[in-house]
């Protein structure tokens, strides 16, 4: 999933000046207990591609889908372990030919049985490049996946050969490579089952998506507001406290936060960022913001000569150490992100890998071994560090401030500058594309709680994610190895392992995790954040 | 008069051509969308270029504007990467956003007008003065300032009127976009209609019907007003369009879905079908007040006749 920061209006800024005016939030009374009928109003953006579970990367349209559909596995939203969901069982011997068992009896909304060819028919489309699913690459470990989506002309198979059924709650999947923590992965939005009627009437379904979770679509007028009720057919444990959610589609953050001071909105994540030195005032401390799995980074160009040396890992060590991390983050940020100490996510634990301080010095504020670093490495390739990062988004403050600290550290006014880029779409361009000469930033959101998201596609050498065009044989050998090992603990420790090479070679410089922040209203309670960062619906209740 | 027209209407189509195609040109200097589907994570290339070939986008540009006007002849206006055809965003976002122009529109002409023959009938007094300072107050704050701090104080605070426009729009909720929307060209209309009220007060013609003793009223709205308000026309009929516009900051602080949001979200998105769609909207909108503007000429002034 993208980061779900994204363009905001430039007026934003001017806002402050209308919220500077703090004003007492209105008490109503409430009347005690809960009112399971109650239906809670939450904020919404509009999806930005159809409603199929293989074609969604973003948060509004994956919040929806989070809420419709129960995979085989879900994530505690607060330990994010995973735990079985539809699943019974998923077993293997080798790390790479797994056998999924369904419980029985699971139906869709429609009243039609949740089947292991549901399963199977929804991967087998996802993964076919013909119907242009932007998550299809999440197929990509299981065998044949290359037929069906080959790099280029049309495809050789229509299905996958790893996957099959064995009968109505059996299939099997065979895999191309030994991968110990796979079942994991599977609460992920692509890995949903899809209902027959996907597939016989798709324009039909597009307009009213049908899922076997928590909720259904009750009514959904497009860029305006969706209707979700509590799903009759639903057989799994995560039932719903309240009464059904009704997302609204906000045009801008502003104005679901006056409609949240105003009481005409009662769950809002998507708190503008003028809002938050006032929130706890304004909400009477009705606020959430925790760490949520998304880190963002200063990436290289490795693919440029002069970056990619011995003495260039000194540089980018130098760097690291140059900028004041614990200052940015509570001053441009007003404590809405947490420095960054390695490269992964706190929201992992220590079970799931997460370890703070793998980056060790590397990470830590010290301008004059910042200096000493950069002069031994021969100085800036280039002679000037530039910053590249897309002004639609809200980049330019904090990445000026990070060249600020970069600056002082060098005691050179002119060492480092940000480098905006008009739109996002042009800024990944030239990152996909290889044209960048400078630094530019990268954010991580991770799709599944697992060091194996953080790591693999961004720093393996054929990652899908590896935007710096990291190299590192032993890297690469050690992830493998960390696939294939059957026990959880031990492949941690190989991640780990790799993990530690990062604060050598320095490919990306961790800066801060995100937080997720969410504000409600004083008429519902219960409201949590997953690691995602999605509010958890389903436990949200309503005096 | 229907020659006139025609011409008018014939004058319409290279204009109508030119602006289409230089928007289209404008969305694709932004760069190619296909990148930003994929979020922060690097596109598969074979899916890529499927998407790209459905939006014609592997075709050099000229062929997809020749290809797009063409599905534009068929009222296809395309889809947006969501699957939404455009016809349908048209169909919800013009009505939102021409409820808001009509309610902005009646109160720039009510009030505009009211306060401009107030002020321009008593030139120099205490009413005059005040219409004056206010309206200068007005057109110095930028509109999104005005939007947001009356959100604040009056939909926020007091509680007055809705803090923002939900859905369905009621006449109530779009009061307070409303006033936002038409607040400074209110104050233009205003400072527009004093001076040629205060100008023709003092013509031969004026003086004349009032010394054939002619009520008062009657010299004011039948002679005075009638004359006055040529130049204010000419303002309202392009104001017209600019208010379409220009409801796209107001359309977003008050949370209404109309022409503002999609054409905003199109252009965040880089997707020319619903750039393009609304703007060529939009530009028939502007034409087609234009014309309508030259005609209420020959309403109003007597002389000025089309052939």
């Amino acid at each position: 999933m993208p980061a779900a920061t994204r363009a905001r209006w430039a007026v934003i800024a001017a806002t402050s000046l209308a919220l500077v005016v703090t004003g007492c939030s209105s008490s109503k009374s409430s009347g005690g207990g809960t009112n399971s009928a109650g239906v809670v109003t939450a904020w919404w953006g509009d999806p930005q591609n159809p409603l199929e579970p293989a074609n969604t990367n973003e948060v509004n349209g994956g919040a929806v889908l989070n809420m419709i559909f129960t995979g085989l596995i879900t994530y505690d939203p607060k330990t994010s372990a995973a735990n079985n969901a539809n699943a019974d069982s998923i077993t293997s011997t080798d790390q790479q030919n797994w056998t999924v068992k369904l419980k029985p009896g699971w139906k869709f909304s429609d009243g039609t049985p949740v089947t292991a060819s549901s399963y199977v028919d929804a991967w087998n489309y996802g993964a076919l490049v013909t119907n242009k699913q932007v998550n299809a690459s999440f197929f990509g470990y299981i065998d044949g996946f290359n037929d069906v989506a080959p790099t280029s002309g049309a495809p050789k198979a229509q299905t996958m050969s790893g996957l099959k059924v064995i009968d109505d709650n059996t299939f099997t999947v065979a895999l191309s490579q030994k991968f110990s923590t796979w079942p994991q992965t599977l609460g992920y939005s692509a890995y949903y089952p899809l209902p027959k009627t996907f597939f016989s009437n798709h324009a039909g379904y597009l307009n009213q998506p049908i899922g076997n979770g928590p909720y259904e679509i009750s009514s959904w007028t497009r860029s305006q507001k969706m209707q979700l009720r509590p799903n009759p057919q639903y057989s799994g444990t995560i039932k719903p406290q309240n009464g059904g959610i009704d997302l609204k589609v906000y045009t801008d953050t502003n104005a679901a936060y006056a409609d949240l001071q105003s009481g005409n909105l009662d769950v809002d994540n998507g708190v503008p960022n003028s809002a938050l030195k006032t929130i706890q005032g304004d909400l009477n401390g009705r606020y959430i913001n925790q760490p949520a799995g998304i880190i963002q980074t200063i990436s290289f160009p490795l693919y440029q000569a002069d970056w990619n040396t011995d003495n260039a890992k000194l540089v980018r060590q130098g760097i690291s150490m140059a900028i004041d991390r614990a200052t940015i983050t509570k001053v441009v940020f007003t404590s809405t992100r947490t420095p960054a100490t390695e490269w992964t996510s706190p929201v992992l634990g220590a079970a799931g890998g997460y370890q703070a301080g793998i980056c060790g010095d590397a990470c830590n504020y010290d301008p004059a071994k910042a200096k000493a670093l950069i002069q031994q490495g021969g100085g800036i390739p280039g002679g000037q560090l530039t910053i590249s990062y897309n002004a639609d988004g809200p980049h330019k403050e904090w990445v000026d401030a990070t060249c600020n600290s970069i600056n002082n550290a060098l005691g050179n006014t002119t060492a480092c500058v940000g480098r905006p880029v008009g739109t996002f779409a042009d800024f990944r361009n030239q990152i996909t594309s290889k044209q960048m000469t400078g630094a530019f930033r990268t954010g991580w959101q991770m799709d599944y709680p697992l060091i194996q998201d953080f790591l693999q596609p961004v720093y393996t050498t054929d990652g899908s994610s590896n935007d710096s065009h990291y190299s590192n044989q032993q890297f690469d050998a050690l992830v493998s190895q960390a696939n294939a090992q059957p026990n959880p603990t031990d492949s941690v420790k190989d991640f780990q392992t790799a993990e530690k090479m990062l604060a050598t070679d320095m490919p990306a410089i961790p800066l801060w995790y995100q937080n997720g922040t969410a504000g409600w209203s004083d008429k519902v309670s219960n409201v949590m954040l997953d690691p995602f960062s999605v509010p958890v619906y389903t436990s949200i209740t309503v005096k | 008069m229907g020659r006139y027209v025609l011409r008018r209407l014939l004058q319409m189509i290279p204009v109508f051509i030119g602006t289409t195609f230089l928007i289209f040109v404008m969305v694709h200097a932004l760069g190619d969308p296909v990148n930003a589907l994929f979020g922060d994570k690097a596109p598969d290339p074979a899916i890529a270029a499927q998407i790209r070939a459905q939006y014609n986008l592997n075709d050099p540009l000229w062929l997809q504007y020749v290809k797009y006007m063409g599905n534009l002849f068929r009222w296809n206006f395309g889809t947006t990467f969501s699957g939404q055809s455009v016809t349908s965003l048209l169909a919800t976002a013009y009505p939102a956003t021409l409820k808001l122009t009509a309610v902005a529109f009646t109160i720039e002409v009510v009030f505009g007008i009211g306060f401009g023959l107030i002020s321009g009938l008593r030139r120099g007094g205490m009413a005059d003065n005040s219409v004056l300072i206010l309206t200068l107050v007005v057109i110095s704050i930028p509109t999104f300032v005005t939007g947001y701090v009356l959100q604040y104080l009056i939909g926020v605070k007091w509680g007055i009127l809705p803090a923002t426009a939900g859905d369905p729009l009621t006449l109530q909720s779009l009061l307070l976009p409303g006033i936002v929307l038409a607040s400074v060209s209110l104050a233009y209309v205003a400072r527009l209609t004093r001076t040629t009220v205060a100008e023709n007060s003092k013509a031969d013609y004026v003086r004349t019907a009032t010394a054939k003793g002619l009520p008062r009223r009657r010299v004011v709205i039948n002679h005075l007003l009638r004359n006055s308000l040529i130049p204010v026309v000419t303002f309202l009929g392009t104001d017209l369009g600019a208010l379409m516009g220009g409801a796209l900051v107001t359309e977003r602080i008050f949370n209404i879905h109309g022409v503002g949001f999609y054409l905003y979200q199109g252009i965040v998105r880089q997707n020319s079908n619903t750039v393009v769609g609304f703007v060529t909207i939009l530009v028939i909108v502007f034409l087609a007040a234009n014309l309508l503007v030259d005609l209420l000429y020959a309403v109003l002034d007597p002389r000025i006749r089309y052939a």
